[in-house]
């Protein structure tokens, strides 16, 4: 059985201070209807995705079936169940850049980082997500990485941008 | 502080109206104002990607370096509306406009214009065709052809402050629907007013109100929908960032019509900067008591919370939201019943997009037939539209009811750059249509847009030149539709990727004859057929575009050929030698050294190397590679 093991044991990426941080957001939410999503947000922040074995942990903290969390984790595009590289591109396929060309730099990054959508390079150094529409249409195409909006790119330029996050 | 009551507010409006007066445009030596001159600097989303806290920072440093920094102060506000020339700001009480600041230009700038008096002519904006440089924002006509009721703020206040919406008669429409008017009297003006909801659907707002008024129950809930799922509109985020006090005072002003006790706003994830304004907002306006028990001493009582999105397009579809807040997988359900009689948690609801709700206010305090004074018969008012893709003016634009596509996109919009051509504008997203050049007269009002196959929408307007493949388009929108799905029914999970199939299956050259009927039956039939608007809309951007574009489906299938040059299967990648002006722009931007060019030769490109990323295509100054 699973769940017969504590946490940290079947996961290294659970440590002592990440697990009292996720008792805490459980202490907070539990019983409050409604608050699965935003569990699941602070969850993930700790962690940085949301493998099977924290849903599990997580269902019996809240009380809530693991199948219902199951479904809600893979139902938004926000939640992850496998861990992030150490920096994120999400490169935004909303309209308005998709007509700038973002498409291109899409291809661009692909080819030169070999990296597909959704997927993380073995050196955990990046993650690739397509997003749509980051509300910065006016400096179409746009390329977030980790915090940062980078404005106005250019497949020429995109690998540049790129090489600056170590 | 304590709570306010309507004396109160009054007070600080008074102080807080000396301290902006400057901004309001108010003459320097009347001015009540501690200083001499404000820079409004922007400093929302586009405007901080390009920069702008940079700007501050040695703004801040070379005035207090200068001594000018009793003089001379820095308010950082919401969106200013002029997204692609950030960042920008705004020196009042002259009204200059600065454009496309960098760190480096700080130095000069403060200098030449607060030490010496003379504005900085390099920054100023460019008339794009004269190059005549334009000093002052009300004379560029980017900013001269809008009318502003949603966005009167923007630009103007601190959207952190709420002193400073209060000057600029914030919570006036509030103090007079709590104090002096019944739920019936608020729901009659708003009904006179004509505000139909502005989320995509134009549903009239007082009638939706006056729904859920009437539902049975004691328990009301206000929501508020920020998910602004669109690619390509960032309408809700502008308000939400530049002035979100405006969306609290519209949900207050709801929830006493309709006799709401606790709201949400449901805003999306991907919005962090809307988010903490919210917050900030939120705790300024409880502070004040605003928000709680007995606002203003009227005995009323309301509280809102903001509930994060968790990136799924489908949770803008009002049944799918309220799933979404209970904490469920948010996918729609059919109605009956309608959320004004079974909505959150079964109670009765009302759901409101952003710029609804921040029109609100001002009706109550004008009066509807104010605002029914603004548009056409049946649209009444104005409407905000994110005007992107191949225009020179790229940024929110507010217009009265009725102005025509070509008003927007030409006198505001500053037309097509790079010497290319209109060919359509998209109205309205992925449930939305195209309209083409013939038709660039049409006023947008909900019937007229409806009249020539596109929709309102929420006001995303992305105007394509010749170079955007029409086809390619309506993949796009189709993938988007296909991703979003959530799956639910049958029609809208498998019709919408059948008709996906096809469209890649053109797209990449395999077109038969047959694939138009077959898109135009499937789309028939999802649109029938399928749960919620998400299905039933789908299949528009296809059908405007078969519509309007049908020659290109028809070079795409029967003579494989991509009249756009955007589809890289259809593309032979050769350069023609005849038409080739031996410049050498693809030679240097090609990523892989695929194309072999000398001075005063025509360039080749090798096919083995070329990896048709067409970046020779789209920069070819003469449209030499087919
Ligand atoms: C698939 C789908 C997505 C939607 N997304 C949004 C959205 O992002 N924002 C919004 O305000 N309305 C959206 N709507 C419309 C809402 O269902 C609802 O009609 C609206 O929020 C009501 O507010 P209004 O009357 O003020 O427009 C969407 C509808 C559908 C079918
Ligand atoms: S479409 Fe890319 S930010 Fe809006």
């Amino acid at each position: 059985m699973p769940f017969a093991q504590p946490l940290e044991i079947q996961n290294p990426d659970f440590t002592k201070e990440v697990m009292a941080q996720i008792d805490q957001v459980i202490k907070q939410y539990a019983g409050i209807p409604g608050s699965l999503i935003p569990v699941l947000t602070a969850c993930q922040e700790i962690v940085g995705y949301l493998p099977i074995e924290l849903q599990d942990y997580l269902s019996r903290g809240l009380n809530i079936p693991g199948s219902t969390i199951y479904g809600v984790v893979t139902f938004y595009s926000f939640f992850t169940m496998v861990p992030r590289g150490r920096h994120t591109i999400k490169i935004c396929m909303g309209t308005a850049c998709y007509v700038r060309g973002s498409g291109e730099i899409l291809n661009r990054i692909q080819a030169g980082i070999d990296l597909k959508v959704g997927d993380t390079t073995k050196d955990r150094r990046y993650s690739l997500e397509a997003v749509r529409c980051l509300g910065a249409c006016g400096l179409a195409p746009v390329v977030v990485v980790d915090d940062k909006t980078h404005g106005g790119v250019t497949p020429d330029k995109i690998l540049d941008i790129l090489s600056r996050y170590e | 502080m304590s709570k306010l009551n309507a004396e109160d507010l009054k007070r600080i409006r008074e102080n807080a109206k000396k301290a902006i007066s400057l901004r309001e445009g108010e003459a320097r030596e009347y001015s009540k104002s501690t200083y001499r001159s404000e820079l409004l600097l922007c400093s929302s989303t586009a405007c901080r990607a390009s920069g702008s806290l940079e700007v501050k920072d040695t703004l801040e440093k070379e005035l207090a370096r200068q001594g000018l920094q009793q003089e001379i102060r820095i308010v950082e506000t919401g969106c200013n509306g002029f997204c692609a020339q950030g960042p920008v700001m705004v020196v009042q009480p002259e009204g200059i406009f600065y454009q496309k600041l960098t760190a480096k230009d700080i130095p000069d700038l403060v200098e030449e214009h607060f030490l010496k008096g003379c504005p900085v002519e390099r920054l100023f904006y460019k008339e794009p065709v004269s190059a005549e440089a334009i000093p002052r924002m009300h004379d560029i006509p980017f900013f001269a052809n809008q009318h502003l009721i949603v966005l009167r703020n923007r630009g103007v206040i601190n959207p952190e402050s709420i002193d400073e919406y209060i000057a600029r008669e914030g919570y006036t429409g509030l103090c007079k629907a709590l104090l002096e008017m019944t739920p019936g009297e608020i729901i009659e003006q708003v009904k006179i007013s004509g505000l139909r909801g502005r989320g995509g659907a134009g549903f009239p707002t007082g009638l939706k109100w006056e729904f859920a008024a009437k539902a049975a129950g004691d328990i009301r809930y206000v929501l508020c929908n920020a998910d602004e799922g669109d690619p390509g509109a960032f309408m809700d985020r502008s308000v939400l960032e530049a002035d979100p006090h405006a969306v609290l005072e519209g949900m207050i002003i709801a929830a006493k019509a309709v006799g709401a006790q606790k709201g949400y706003i449901y805003c999306r994830a991907e919005y962090p900067l809307a988010l903490l304004r919210l917050d900030i907002a939120i705790n300024k306006a409880r502070e004040y008591g605003l928000l709680g028990e007995d606002i203003l001493g009227s005995g009323f009582g309301f509280d809102l919370e903001v509930y994060q999105g968790a990136g799924a397009f489908v949770c803008g579809e009002e049944t799918a939201l309220m799933q979404s807040i209970e904490g469920k997988r948010g996918m729609p359900r059919p109605r009956p019943p309608f959320p004004a009689n079974q909505g959150l948690w079964k109670k009765p609801t009302v759901l409101n997009n952003v710029e609804t709700y921040a029109n609100v206010a001002q009706i109550i305090q004008n009066g509807g037939e104010w605002y029914a004074s603004i548009g056409t018969e049946t649209s009444k008012g104005t409407k905000v539209f994110a005007l992107t893709g191949a225009v020179r003016n790229i940024g929110l634009v507010e217009v009265p009811m009725g102005t025509t596509l070509r008003t927007i996109i030409f006198d505001i919009g500053g037309g097509i750059p790079k010497k290319r051509s209109f060919k359509a504008v998209q109205l309205g997203g992925p449930s939305g249509g195209c309209v083409p050049e013939a038709f660039i007269d049409t006023p947008v009002d909900y019937e007229s847009i409806a009249k020539v196959g596109a929709i309102m929408g929420s006001g995303g307007m992305i105007v394509m030149d010749d170079k955007t493949c029409m086809v390619d388009m309506a993949r796009f929108f189709m993938e988007f539709i296909q991703d979003e799905s959530c799956g639910k029914c049958t029609p809208c999970r498998e019709g919408t990727r059948r008709m996906l199939q096809i469209l890649e299956k053109i797209t990449h050259g395999h077109g038969e004859p047959g694939d138009i009927r077959m898109l135009e039956e499937l789309s028939a039939f999802v649109k029938d057929s399928a749960l919620c608007g998400l299905g039933q809309t789908g299949p528009n951007p296809v059908l405007s575009t078969l519509q309007y574009f049908r020659d290109e489906y028809e070079a795409h299938i029967y003579e494989k050929r991509c009249p756009a040059k955007r589809c890289p299967a259809l593309i032979d990648f050769v350069v023609d030698p005849e038409k080739c002006s031996r410049c050498g722009i693809c030679f240097k931007n090609c990523p892989v050294n695929a194309i072999e060019w000398k001075k005063k030769e025509p360039a080749w490109i090798d096919k083995a190397k070329c990896i048709q990323c067409l970046s020779c295509i789209t920069n070819c100054p003469v449209d030499a590679i087919h």
